[in-house]
């Protein structure tokens, strides 16, 4: 389903962030990128959003070469793929609802169809009662859940989950994974990236661990070993 | 589908600018400035427009002629002067009305008086005032003139006063042009410093949300979906601060009209500003949202690369 195809990224010479890349991620699976920081996940993230351009080699979804893509397709292939970050990057001027909605609006949902999702999302993610407040009136995680609800919200095939419980404490981590388990369950492809130990060692899912830009393991069954 | 887009863009935009309400303030207080100044350019351009009229209308030529001269010959004078393209108008003043507009005029002066009523006759002769489309043409009608003057079979005319006028006629011709030659000059440099720092401050709100805007396109919206509610913004910057600055203008123009009355003799700025709310509205408004939209328009395409 996706596919990065020897896929280095240079910011300048002293700094590579991937080298050689290549890895295949297939439909359904829940995907663990580990490494410490500077390792490279969150570019090769950024890569497969098109936020960054790949220095070489290539990045494909569904068969697709993402940066051969002009900016309208690349438009249909961001709302194919869920997005969550670390930074939660909420629009601030807009409340837990509006925020998820905004995501259905630029889709171009129906008013009918926002009307019956948001709401159902959010009880997904058990934010229900908060749904009018903005999130500076939110707690960190409550923020998080609320971005994860805007992640799925358009039934994406993906969601990337860059450090998605970084500065969360461990209750707030553990409802976030729980949600991207569940999503997982339903059909949904997960990549996260993290260097939370235990998540990872809990998950039993498949783990890629990179090192300096490169991968140097890749297991089935993984466990967090750097 | 069109419609549902373009009523969320709007009112996206609403709420926008309601929301980043301090920022939105600011912009509005800077625009309400610009079209200020572009509103004092309107109206310090009627006064001197008008300012313009009314000197030009005070200079003329005005040819004497002799006592002894008959009426119709220079009624023949004054038709064929009319017919000259430079000419706007030309008035007959008889013997007699000139001797009562003399009297009219030094009707405090016993001394004046006194001594024309020992006079028997009238000592004044019938003038003619001319006046022309533009001042630079008093030069043509006077050649005209002399040339009549000193025709060998003898003229009528006894003086003309253009040659003395002259050098006045001159130096007013050239303070009109350089007045409005410099009036357009500073207006347009006005205008453009002010259209700069509105175009800069729009641009310095719409970096606030560049993050925003970075995060709407990796959600997924399109580029016209995330740079629409800024455009709608901008336009509403405009629209209120063209509002503002009319509001504005009523106080300013009551207080400044009667001296203006005063001072430049007939404009009266609270009339002007009455008269022409209209046609200045319309233009303010027309330039702080043309502004508004096309500063958004060009600051948000900048973030847009995502």
């Amino acid at each position: 389903m996706i596919y990065f195809d020897k896929v280095s990224k240079v910011y300048s010479s002293t700094s590579t962030a991937l080298e050689e890349v290549s890895f295949a991620i297939e439909a359904k699976e829940f995907i663990s990128l580990v490494g410490q920081s500077g390792a490279g996940k969150t570019t090769l993230l950024k890569l497969l959003l098109s936020e960054e351009k790949p220095t070489s080699g290539r990045v494909f979804f569904e068969s697709i070469d993402v940066h051969s893509l002009a900016k309208k397709d690349l438009v249909l292939l961001r709302r194919k793929i869920g997005t969550v970050f670390e930074d939660i990057r909420l629009l601030p001027n807009k409340t837990a609802y509006e925020n998820i909605a905004f995501a259905m609006e630029a889709a171009g949902k129906t008013p009918e169809e926002i009307e019956r999702d948001v709401p159902q999302v959010l009880e997904l993610v058990n934010l229900l009662g908060r749904s009018w407040h903005f999130p500076r009136e939110l707690s960190r995680g409550e923020c998080q859940r609320v971005a994860i609800a805007r992640a799925i919200i358009n039934q994406p095939d993906v969601i990337i989950a860059d450090e998605p419980t970084g500065n969360l404490d461990p209750l707030n981590t553990w409802e976030i994974i729980n949600i991207l388990k569940k999503i997982n369950e339903l059909g949904t492809t997960v990549i996260l990236a993290t260097h939370n130990k235990s998540i990872i060692d809990s998950l039993g899912r498949r783990v890629v661990t990179l090192e300096k830009g490169r991968i140097v393991r890749d297991d089935k069954e993984g466990r967090y070993i750097v | 589908m069109i419609w549902i887009k373009a009523k969320r863009i709007l009112k996206a935009g609403f709420i926008n600018f309601w929301r980043n309400g301090w920022v939105s303030l600011a912009t509005v207080l800077i625009m309400v400035i610009t079209l200020f100044t572009i509103g004092s350019l309107i109206f310090s351009r009627a006064i001197l427009g008008s300012m313009v009229a009314q000197i030009q209308d005070k200079v003329d030529i005005s040819v004497y002629f002799k006592t002894d001269s008959q009426k119709q010959d220079i009624l023949a004078l004054k038709d064929e002067i009319s017919k000259l393209g430079e000419v706007k108008n030309v008035e007959y003043v008889s013997a007699e009305q000139a001797l009562e507009n003399f009297k009219e005029r030094h009707k405090e002066n016993a001394m004046i008086t006194q001594s024309l009523e020992e006079l028997n006759a009238n000592p004044l002769g019938a003038t003619l005032n001319i006046k022309t489309k533009e001042p630079s043409q008093y030069e043509a009608v006077a050649k005209f003139l002399n040339a009549e003057s000193q025709a060998p079979t003898g003229s009528i005319i006894d003086k003309i006063n253009y040659l003395q006028n002259k050098k006045i006629i001159d130096r007013l011709t050239k303070i009109i042009d350089s007045a409005k030659n410099l009036g357009s000059i500073l207006s347009i440099i006005l205008v453009i410093i002010s259209i700069i720092v509105t175009f800069n401050t729009i641009r310095l709100t719409i970096y606030i949300s560049r993050e925003e805007i970075g995060v709407m396109r990796l959600v997924g919206a399109s580029s016209r979906f995330v740079s629409g509610p800024f455009i709608v913004e901008g336009i509403m910057y405009g629209v209120i601060s063209s509002i503002i600055t009319m509001v504005l203008f009523y106080p300013l123009t009551t207080w400044l009209g009667p001296m203006t009355e005063n001072f430049f003799s007939g404009v009266n700025l609270f009339k002007y500003y009455i008269s022409n709310f209209g046609q200045i509205f319309l233009l303010l408004l027309f330039i702080g949202a043309t502004l508004g939209a096309l500063s958004s328009f060009i600051a948000v395409r900048r973030y847009l690369k995502v």
